[in-house]
């Protein structure tokens, strides 16, 4: 098959930018553990309310200091709607649904969640500056869309 | 006119006026989020119009483009389509179809985006009229196929014309595409929104679709780059830079167009984070093809340009014919789907996505791609193919001129805002972006003006195409047929059929391939203990 010189040189260029690419992608997934969210946890959408941690959501520290945020989001509310977190302190995120498909974005962050009916949504994350966020439902649910917000105040480290 | 002439334009018609409609609907919607009162402006339009924009652009328009153009290479590459009376039927199948989904949707019963994402249950006749239009499809992949085969059996040892090699690769695409696609309407949404079956997986349904889903957008794409590479160097005046590679271009967007979906899955639940790696890896692949493309794309354009007397490093670039609708079309196309495609490449990596996954980047992107590399490619196309095929030249010659560049302004406008406010969080689909008048919301306005403005040039250029075409088809007198030509090779091709155009080979490849990387997660989520979700209509 006859390939023209620059043709060749141009595929190498592209190999090149490829590999390149693809090497800081698995550089940063291997170092610095920069993975998407992808928890695999399954529950029933049917009794969120009843029992179980999502029946009573909310902030709760644990013994090791560590954070955990629990939620729900529903038609049109994200349950609960302010969350006070302390800055410099991992805190991991655990939110389901009990109807359709809603999103979980912290804006300014790259918190950023798909969350599903039956299945749990979970995301560690550190806020290094105070201050008060934006929360947005990114995934279309409904006529009041675009109603569904809450807020992440972050605290001055204690 | 021959009988597959007027399949072809049977076929533009319905795209050309889903395209007329879907178009009228997109500019209310780019100015809703400006605050200005439009006629029929509120929550519950602006989402219904959204469903409508998303299903007759991105999936009517398209599909019946695709094929008007599938029947064309057909009839001038291998002299004739096979089984015309198929491929009627199937045009009729695919215009039902999209008229019931059409009118369910304008019913207000089906609100669930082009996407439909269980547990967001619409009427079943929106599933009912999708099906038949992609069952209308599959129909015209049989004559294709059919015709292809008929040509082959009558030229043994011929390499397979150029143009003809592209589309073959389009219906192959197509077929990988909506094999998933199927699994999820036929078996999970069907029985679902008839009541058959009580409850679906959302998780399961969305891995089915985004299976068809990103395939999809290289169904869209081919047809542009066939014209690219086999028309366009002629009407530039030069030859086409290598038979040779555009072949193996063709062959793989066949292997890596399907593996992918699952980078569209990014931050979901219920899929473990090494099989997204996987698809970020085959996502990454697919770009070679594309670079590929630019390369030959341009170095036949270059040609093109020396042969019109160009001479220096850039001095073809201005010999090269810009009044010509069809050429100023796709030069533009591609100069906006490199911005787009270095988008793509951060939508697709692994980590990075998390920053722009649903926000307005999104739309920003998919309206430099599909919106223009694909659209604009398609609107020009019909400047130049109308003449060939009825006689009748283009009506306002100057509009047909200017409309290709009011298109890319607009789409400058409105695309690059919308990254840019994406990436402050904005999310995408949204009916209005003020959230309360929370500080980070406020800054988001400047961008949402600016993309509203480049929404409205958007729809002034959309008139002025479908004007334009509509004028020349009622009024403009048929006159001599230009014939239709394509671009030849600087160097031909292989004497015998190539590797390249053993496309059964290549086909189960890339079957293969999809076991590979949808095997296993498909496999984890349907024996996980799992939660299926009764059905939900929230509009």
């Amino acid at each position: 098959m006859h390939v023209d010189r620059y043709e060749r040189y141009w595929m190498w260029a592209a190999s090149g930018m490829l590999a390149l690419f693809l090497g800081a992608i698995v550089l940063t997934a291997v170092s610095g553990s920069a993975h998407p969210p992808s928890h695999v946890e399954t529950v029933n959408p049917d009794t969120l309310s009843a029992a179980g941690e999502f029946a009573t959501p909310g902030v709760t520290v644990g013994p090791d200091g560590g954070v955990t945020v629990v939620m729900r989001a529903e038609f049109y509310v994200f349950r609960p709607e302010v969350i006070r977190v302390p800055a410099g302190t991992p805190v991991t995120f655990r939110i389901t649904s009990p109807d359709v498909l809603h999103g979980f974005m912290i804006v300014g962050t790259n918190v950023n969640l798909t969350v599903a009916p039956g299945y749990v949504s979970e995301v560690t994350t550190t806020f290094a500056r105070p201050g008060e966020y934006l929360v947005v439902c990114n995934e279309y649910c409904g006529l009041a869309h675009h109603l569904m917000q809450g807020k992440v105040i972050v605290e001055g480290a204690p | 006119m021959t009988p597959a002439t007027r399949l072809v334009l049977s076929n533009l018609w319905v795209a050309i006026t889903a395209f007329a409609l879907g178009a009228m609907m997109a500019v209310m919607q780019a100015v809703s989020r400006t605050g200005v009162q439009v006629p029929f402006g509120s929550a519950r339009m602006y989402y219904l119009s959204v469903t409508a924009h998303g299903v007759l652009e991105a999936l009517v328009f398209t599909t019946f483009f695709i094929m008007a153009i599938g029947y064309l290479v057909a009839e001038t590459t291998l002299g004739r389509v096979v089984g015309m009376a198929w491929a009627w039927a199937g045009f009729w199948a695919a215009l039902v179809g999209t008229v019931i989904t059409t009118l369910a949707i304008l019913s207000g019963t089906s609100t669930v985006l082009y996407t439909f994402y269980p547990p967001l249950l619409a009427h079943p006749a929106f599933y009912v009229g999708a099906t038949l239009l992609v069952v209308g499809s599959w129909v015209w992949c049989g004559v294709m196929i059919g015709s292809f085969r008929a040509w082959r059996k009558a030229n043994p040892g011929a390499p397979v014309p150029l143009p003809m090699h592209g589309m073959m690769t389009t219906v192959i695409i197509w077929i990988l595409a909506t094999t998933g696609l199927a699994v999820e309407v036929l078996v999970l949404i069907l029985p679902w929104s008839f009541g058959l079956v009580p409850r679906i997986d959302p998780i399961i349904a969305r891995t089915y679709f985004w299976w068809f889903g990103h395939p999809l957008t290289y169904f869209w794409l081919l047809p542009a780059y066939v014209l690219w590479y086999t028309v366009i160097p002629r009407v530039a005046g030069g030859k086409l830079f290598s038979d040779a590679l555009t072949r193996v271009v063709f062959v793989q967007f066949i292997l890596f167009s399907t593996p992918v979906g699952l980078h569209h899955q990014f931050t979901d639940p219920g899929i473990a984070s090494g099989w997204k790696l996987v698809h970020t890896f085959t996502t990454y692949a697919i770009m070679f093809p594309s670079l590929i493309t630019a390369f030959t794309v341009i170095a036949s354009l270059e040609n093109a340009g020396r042969a019109r007397g160009g001479t220096g490093l850039f001095g073809w670039i201005p010999r090269l014919p810009w009044r010509d609708p069809f050429f100023a079309s796709v030069a533009l196309s591609m100069v906006t789907f490199a911005l787009g495609g270095f988008g793509g490449a951060i939508n697709a990596a692994y980590a990075m996505n998390a920053m722009v996954h649903n926000t307005a980047w999104i739309q920003g992107h998919f309206h430099l791609t599909v919106g223009t590399a694909v659209a604009l490619t398609f609107m020009g196309f019909t400047y130049w193919v109308l003449p060939r095929l009825t006689g009748r030249a283009i009506v306002w010659p100057r509009v047909a001129m200017v409309q290709p560049y009011l298109w890319f302004v607009g789409m400058q406008f409105f695309s690059i805002p919308n990254h840019i406010v994406g990436l402050m969080g904005m999310p995408r689909r949204v009916y209005t972006g003020e959230y309360q008048d929370v500080a980070a919301a406020q800054s988001w306005i400047p961008f949402t003006n600016l993309s509203a403005i480049g929404g409205v040039i958007l729809f002034v250029s959309a008139m002025c195409y479908v004007g334009t075409i509509l004028m020349t088809m009622l009024v403009s007198p048929r006159g001599e047929m230009a014939p239709i030509e394509y671009a030849e090779p600087m160097s031909p091709p292989e004497p015998g059929p190539s590797i390249w155009d053993r496309l059964g080979l290549w086909t189960a490849v890339a079957a293969v391939l999809i076991l590979i990387v949808y095997g296993p997660p498909l496999y984890h989520l349907h024996t996980m203990a799992r939660f299926p979700s009764l059905g939900f209509s929230p509009f």
